[in-house]
């Protein structure tokens, strides 16, 4: 049976000891848009990140966002394809201590051992949800290397009660995509005979 | 003001409704869809779907942040007034509309990687025209194609000899590999033809259908019904959670093939099918019909 938690940044290991995989959770706090040229610039060209993320949460996503009297505004925001980020994500997770991964579609087994070793959980949050997402944000608390492009920068945002975002790699290493995919590989032999 | 600029102004009004608000049918296919599922944590994905679709309507924003790649499907009456400037207006209302709604820019230079910025560029958006003799209205179609939906369509050259069974397990195959990333459920176009492009073609406006719409023919109607259940076998379910719903609906559209030719094309529509339709008469009065206006 799947429940419902509602965590608060800074995210400590604690908080995420019961939380499995199926289960719901809603963020309140601090959470970063990181995606494709974030993970490689910290993962491969070894960049220091502007912001500590220890504790905080990413979010792989590009959001349309608008200036209004030099502030910014998020106008719609929601998750891309996390496989995408498979190959960095556990240097990522090491070094950055970042406890929470929101996005779309499933991660693998590196990201798994990582969550497992360094205690941090990967979730979906629906996709096409953008008016949703934008719901979410407070304010735009900052963004860093917006020379990447308004959907690659790093947009830092303050959210309250964000979600859902159904857990898919719990603190455990449980993933659920092991299951899923051996699943549908099943049904697909079954289907194509 | 000069008529195109007003049929421009009605073209971004279309475009802003098209992106912000989902087709009445594809509303009514994600409730049934609700209903069907019984798993908590796969009902909270269906919840998030319906609330995200009431605060895109209520502040008029996109109900997606990836406003796709836009492409029209044109059916022009030789009669219509706005023959001569429509595919211009079209081009300028799209460039207009990405500030003013506003739109996510996705135009991409394929060699330079350069965005335009504006949703235009070669080819961009795609405007598809069709003469319908005798006719004074322009009925237009959009459609919204998204990355994540885009991505995994195919096409592909079979032995005419393999007949429906091989476009079948492609799209089985696609779905399966594909779909879970595809922000399902899915809507899935289906194209047979004799060359590559025709299927393409066919794949695509296949998923102009309104859901629950079936081919005219009885027998590829069956097909399309056949399909639908045992994609839904697959058990992908929203956004790749599980579950009894994988796609929405299938729809497959053919041309007559070339003797020692077979060609099957599959595209994908997500759950935000962003697909919308103008009437628009030589007056400029005009009809959203898939809309709640």
């Amino acid at each position: 049976m799947s429940r419902t938690y509602y965590l608060r940044t800074p995210i400590r290991d604690e908080d995420l000891e019961p939380i499995r995989v199926g289960d719901v959770v809603y963020l309140t706090g601090t959470i970063v848009t990181a995606r494709d040229s974030v993970h490689k610039r910290v993962v491969v060209e070894g960049m220091n990140l502007p912001i500590d993320l220890r504790g905080l949460a990413i979010f792989h996503a590009g959001p349309a966002v608008k200036k209004i009297n030099n502030e910014w505004k998020i106008v719609s925001i929601g998750p891309t394809t996390s496989t995408r980020m498979e190959s960095y994500e556990a240097d990522f997770i090491a070094k950055t201590g970042v406890k929470l991964i929101a996005g779309k579609g499933f991660m693998k087994e590196r990201t798994a051992e990582a969550c497992a070793k360094y205690k941090c959980i990967v979730t979906i949050f629906p996709g096409g949800c953008g008016a949703l997402g934008a719901k979410c944000v407070k304010r735009v608390a900052g963004v860093h290397w917006l020379e990447l492009g308004v959907p690659e920068a790093m947009w830092v945002l303050e959210v309250e009660n964000f979600g859902p975002l159904i857990v898919t790699i719990d603190t455990t290493g449980a993933n659920m995509y092991s299951e899923r995919y051996r699943d549908i590989q099943k049904k697909i032999s079954e289907l194509m005979k | 003001m000069p008529i195109h600029e007003k049929l421009k102004g009605i073209l971004i009004d279309f475009i802003r409704v098209s992106v912000t608000e989902l087709p009445l049918d594809v509303i009514e296919a994600l409730k049934h869809a609700y209903e069907a599922e019984k798993a908590p944590f796969i009902k909270s994905v269906y919840e998030a779907y319906f609330k995200n679709l009431e605060v895109a309507r209520a502040e008029r924003i996109p109900l997606c942040q990836d406003t796709g790649l836009i492409e029209f499907f044109v059916k022009a009456g030789t009669k219509s007034p706005f023959l001569d400037y429509i595919e211009d207006t079209l081009v300028e209302a799209v460039r207009e509309a990405t500030h003013k709604v506003p739109l996510r820019p996705n135009a991409v230079h394929p060699f330079k990687n350069i965005n335009t910025g504006d949703n235009t560029g070669s080819r961009i958006p795609f405007v598809h025209v069709e003469l319908v003799p005798g006719s004074a209205d322009l009925d237009i179609y959009i459609y919204i194609a998204g990355g994540g939906s885009s991505f995994p369509a195919s096409a592909r050259s079979f032995l005419p000899g393999l007949g429906f069974k091989a476009i079948k397990n492609l799209v089985i195959e696609t779905v399966a590999n594909w779909g879970m990333n595809a922000c399902p459920p899915l809507m899935i176009g289906i194209g047979i033809a004799g060359t590559l492009e025709i299927a393409a073609l066919l794949s695509k406006k296949a998923l102009l259908r309104k859901i629950g719409e079936r081919n005219l023919d009885p027998d590829v109607a069956q097909l399309e019904e056949e399909l639908k259940n045992e994609l839904n076998n697959l058990g992908i379910g929203a956004q790749g959670l599980g579950g009894k719903i994988t796609v929405l609906d299938v729809f497959i559209e053919y041309a007559h093939r070339h003797p020692a030719t077979l060609f099957g094309a599959v595209s994908i529509g997500c759950w935000a099918n962003r697909r919308g339709r103008i009437v628009i008469h030589p007056d400029l009065s005009y009809e959203l019909p898939l809309h709640r206006r």
